[in-house]
């Protein structure tokens, strides 16, 4: 983002989604937002606009948010056709107002996928994350279970490539950017990042499959490698987890045609 | 008036934990699946504790008011977590880790508590890695370390300027796994809005569906709250917004002490406030104090000059001059006050004169700017975004702000609050920081209880409820609760007055923070004492909540938990008033040494103080549980 070159006050004019529920029409609304420090937050200039509309006895506009931070991955504005808005590597919470200028014409929509029901306004369902996540993403270790931590090295660039994987807040903005509303982007980072692992590797191949196989049910599209993703991602997540993840799928999905497994998996004596 | 057994374990204390785990009481494998335990929360404590309780077997209910387990607040904690491993060969030891805790403390956390999370430290570290957390590694691939404040050893483990944020993600992948197997039942966008408590024993609890706005009434035989701390009483902190003290205010109105509120922490680096609009502080990780040196000109005058401008002897290094042997690296409590200190004699620098500089141009003369970006580089970022100046090339200005709180509910050694069948996990309770949290300490606490405590503790409790015995949603306790939430709704609805709920909030928190922040006075409490009445007198003739309770509404949200936080910082102050004392974070100007530094008084106050409600505006009772030191001597606090 470019330095303040102002520091001036101005105003600008919001044109924002409003919808009352899930299953009710929504439309754009246009407020004026006046007196704006170019300091503010994107997200503070949305709180003084909603006090305004308390005190005129309007319901304020709902929006996602609680950090204001760009890590709990709440909030969530497309900001003028972008997923969180102009600059790169940021959340929504993390624009400021010197980004615009006197008379802008700024238009607020909710991140917009099939898989992303709007709740109201701005706010969306996102549990298919978390849905996706239940199928796979995870390593298990009981509390209690776990060997010495330094028991198994990883090597550093190893280690290094998982906590670039490791770092998606689960913002969704993949999502949005995506004309096929794919979440590849986000379930290659966790597969990736507990994939680069050496713990990880007992449900490498179970997790790929579980995880994709879940995305594709929950109505997310497919992956035509145009890498908006990456592009709208807060966190600048690269597209090339998406190729590690291919790799992983296809070698799980040969691997589980050949696969042995054991007749007695349970059992015990006594 | 309450009872308040420690229960701390007879015997030596580097036994305790281990004894009082082969004592307790246990519930088979075949019995544990008839038990139902809420959880309420998923930071750190939360998720470790659902999925831990739910892998032994029990049946678990998990609420939280976000949208997903992954935005609790633990989320945002940059810096590290502690662990007595020792890989730095530096001399480190569970003794150590549990002496600079008690010391970092002040003196005013449960000795016995305070052991276990020091012998514990080093099984989540293991439990984490497991889990496939990426933390930061050495060239060889083992596990790296820094250090952070209160310490001279390097003990803290980190996943870059993200740990918190890989920690939570470790839990909560955990507990998705645990949804995902059916054996943890989720509630996502759901708010604790009361406690039930049935023959004096918690069984339920009473939440409201944020998105559709239903209220509803859910039973089990043992309730645990993982809702981390009430910092947003000041408004303006490090915490999220939705932060909230509601679950634990609304126990505490069921009966649940709350001890020690007054103990809250001002973190020392943050992003100074830069205007009446502003919603959020942003903390600038405490590890930057590794590296960095914070400075402020010596001379009043050079407070409005260019950093670049102020010749090296012209600058004061204060925390170096004061704290030589801690350096920049003393506690946060310590740090904070210098930083007051050397603003209110007209040094401090930028627009307001309330900051300081945190200056890296001698790490990036020694060690290459490319290195200080790969430590830091994610908070130079974020530093940038926010007030548009780059930290490689000026010095970060940066000026106290609210960051945690030490008091919370009080629990005993099995994390049970002195209402039975109440579990109360991480910040939400008191136990272990006493007057002041070390750093990487909040991470370290959170997991302990999730991972490792409360799956032994809960078990005596519930050994000793019949399976099966869980009261009935219908019981008349439930109703009233219902009826007690959804009147508290309508009557917000109804006010329809003059103003939105952020102005209250606002002005509590200037209140707070002016009266009862980084120093305290009689006089100034008092003042806070007359003035926070009166604020929660007009909140509810004139607050203006719009909307309905039939769907989403935020305004809503908020007029609840803003109604908390005003008697919460009622509470906060009359806490600081009675404790006539400084220690840690509670700094009262009439109490101190010649040299500034807190003045503690052992006889006196060597005690927790655990508030008992006693019903609407009705004076809350002041219980105390003696601290009783059995390994440790209390002495003065010593970094110099």
């Amino acid at each position: 983002m470019s330095a303040a070159t102002t520091t001036k006050n101005f105003s600008v004019t919001l044109r924002v989604w409003r919808q009352a529920g899930t299953k009710q029409a929504g439309r754009f609304v246009e407020y004026a937002a006046k007196d704006l420090d170019p300091n503010m937050s994107f997200l503070e200039m949305l709180d003084v606009v909603n006090d305004e509309l308390t005190l005129k006895g309007d319901e304020p506009i709902a929006f996602a948010h609680d950090c204001r931070e760009g890590i709990c991955g709440t909030c969530s504005c497309t900001i003028n056709g972008k997923p969180h808005g102009p600059g790169k590597g940021i959340a929504t919470c993390q624009l400021y107002m010197r980004s615009f200028r006197e008379g802008d014409l700024i238009t607020v929509e909710p991140f917009r996928a099939e898989a992303f029901p709007v709740v109201k306004d701005l706010v969306t369902d996102r549990s298919a994350f978390d849905k996706i996540q239940q199928a796979g993403g995870f390593i298990t270790a009981r509390a209690g279970s776990a060997p010495e931590a330094n028991a198994a090295p990883v090597p550093k660039p190893d280690a290094d490539l998982a906590m670039d994987a490791a770092t998606c807040i689960g913002c969704g903005a993949c999502v949005a950017a995506c004309k096929n509303a794919s979440a590849m982007l986000f379930v290659a980072a966790k597969v990736s990042h507990l994939g680069l692992l050496p713990q990880g590797q007992a449900e490498r191949d179970r997790r790929v499959l579980a995880m994709a196989h879940t995305m594709d049910e929950l109505g997310f599209g497919n992956c035509t490698n145009q890498y908006e993703c990456s592009a709208a991602c807060p966190k600048l997540i690269s597209h090339d987890f998406i190729a590690r993840m291919n790799r992983d799928y296809l070698t799980a999905s040969v691997r589980s045609v050949f696969k042995v497994e054991s007749a007695s998996s349970g059992g015990g004596a006594g | 008036m309450a009872t308040l057994e420690s229960k701390v374990p007879p015997g030596p204390l580097a036994d305790k934990w281990r004894k009082h785990k082969a004592d307790i009481k246990l519930v088979n494998p075949a019995n544990k699946r008839k038990y139902e335990i809420i959880v309420v929360g998923a930071g750190l404590a939360g998720s470790s504790a659902a999925s831990s309780l739910a892998d032994l077997g029990y049946k678990v209910k998990s609420f939280v008011f976000h949208d997903s387990p992954r935005r609790a607040h633990s989320i945002a904690a940059q810096g590290g977590i502690n662990a007595a491993k020792n890989y730095q060969n530096d001399g480190d030891s569970v003794h150590r880790l549990f002496y600079d805790t008690i010391k970092g403390g002040d003196y005013r956390s449960r000795e016995a508590n305070v052991h276990r999370l020091a012998e514990v430290s080093v099984n989540i570290i293991d439990q984490c890695v497991a889990q496939g957390v990426p933390f930061a590694r050495e060239y060889g691939g083992l596990l790296a370390n820094r250090s952070f404040g209160g310490a001279q050893v390097s003990r803290t483990f980190y996943a870059r300027g993200q740990t918190g944020q890989q920690l939570l993600l470790g839990a909560y992948s955990a507990l998705m796994r645990t949804v995902g197997q059916g054996t943890v039942e989720l509630h996502t966008q759901s708010e604790m809005l009361d406690l039930v408590v049935v023959g004096g024993q918690a069984k339920g609890i009473i939440v409201r569906d944020l998105v559709t706005g239903a209220i509803e009434r859910h039973a089990a035989d043992a309730v645990i709250l993982a809702t981390g701390g009430y910092g947003n009483v000041f408004n303006l902190s490090t915490y999220a917004r939705g932060s909230n003290a509601t679950a634990i205010w609304r126990a505490y109105k069921r009966g649940a002490c709350l001890a020690n509120p007054c103990y809250t922490q001002i973190h020392p680096t943050c992003i100074p406030v830069s205007g009446e609009y502003q919603s959020k502080l942003t903390l600038m990780s405490e590890s930057l104090r590794n590296d960095g040196r914070i400075w402020v000109p010596k001379k009043k005058e050079d407070s409005g000059k260019a950093p670049g401008s102020i010749p090296e002897g012209e600058r004061d290094y204060y925390l170096e001059r004061m704290y030589p042997a801690f350096g920049n690296l003393c506690p946060r409590d310590i740090a904070s006050r210098a930083a007051k200190r050397v603003c209110d004699e007209g040094r401090g620098v930028g627009t307001s004169g309330l900051g300081v500089y945190l200056d890296f141009s001698d790490a990036i003369n020694r060690l290459g700017e490319n290195s200080v970006r790969e430590r830091y580089g994610n908070l130079f970022d974020i530093y940038h975004e926010i007030t548009a100046e780059s930290a490689y090339q000026q010095p970060m200005r940066i000026f106290p702000a609210v960051h945690y709180t030490m008091g919370g509910l009080w629990v005993d050694y099995n994390l049970m609050s002195n209402v039975p069948g109440l579990f109360v996990l991480g910040e939400a309770n008191f136990s272990d920081h006493g007057a002041n949290r070390l750093g990487a300490s909040a991470l370290m606490q959170g997991l302990a209880d999730g991972y490792f405590v409360i799956p032994y503790t809960i078990g005596d409790y519930l050994a000793g409820q019949k399976p099966g015995s869980r009261p009935s949603v219908d019981a008349p306790e439930f109703k009233a609760a219902e009826e007690n939430v959804r009147s508290m709704t309508s009557h917000f609805l109804g006010i329809k007055g003059k103003q939105p709920v952020s102005h209250f909030h606002k002005r509590l928190g200037k209140i707070m923070w002016e009266l009862c922040g980084m120093a305290r006075t009689k006089a100034g409490l008092e003042r806070a004492l007359r003035e926070i009445p009166a604020l929660r007198e007009e909140f509810w003739a004139s607050v203006n909540v719009p909307g309905s309770a039939a769907d989403l509404n935020q305004s809503l949200e908020q007029a609840g938990r803003v109604a908390d936080f005003i008697e919460l910082g009622e509470l906060l102050c009359r806490d600081a008033l009675t404790r006539e004392e400084s220690c840690g974070g509670h700094f009262r100007e009439e109490h101190q040494h010649p040299d500034g530094e807190c003045k503690r008084d052992d006889e006196k106050f060597g005690h927790v103080a655990a508030w008992e409600y006693q019903g609407k505006d009705q004076v809350p009772l002041r219980n105390t549980e003696a601290l009783n030191y059995e390994s440790v001597k209390m002495s003065v606090r010593n970094y110099k």
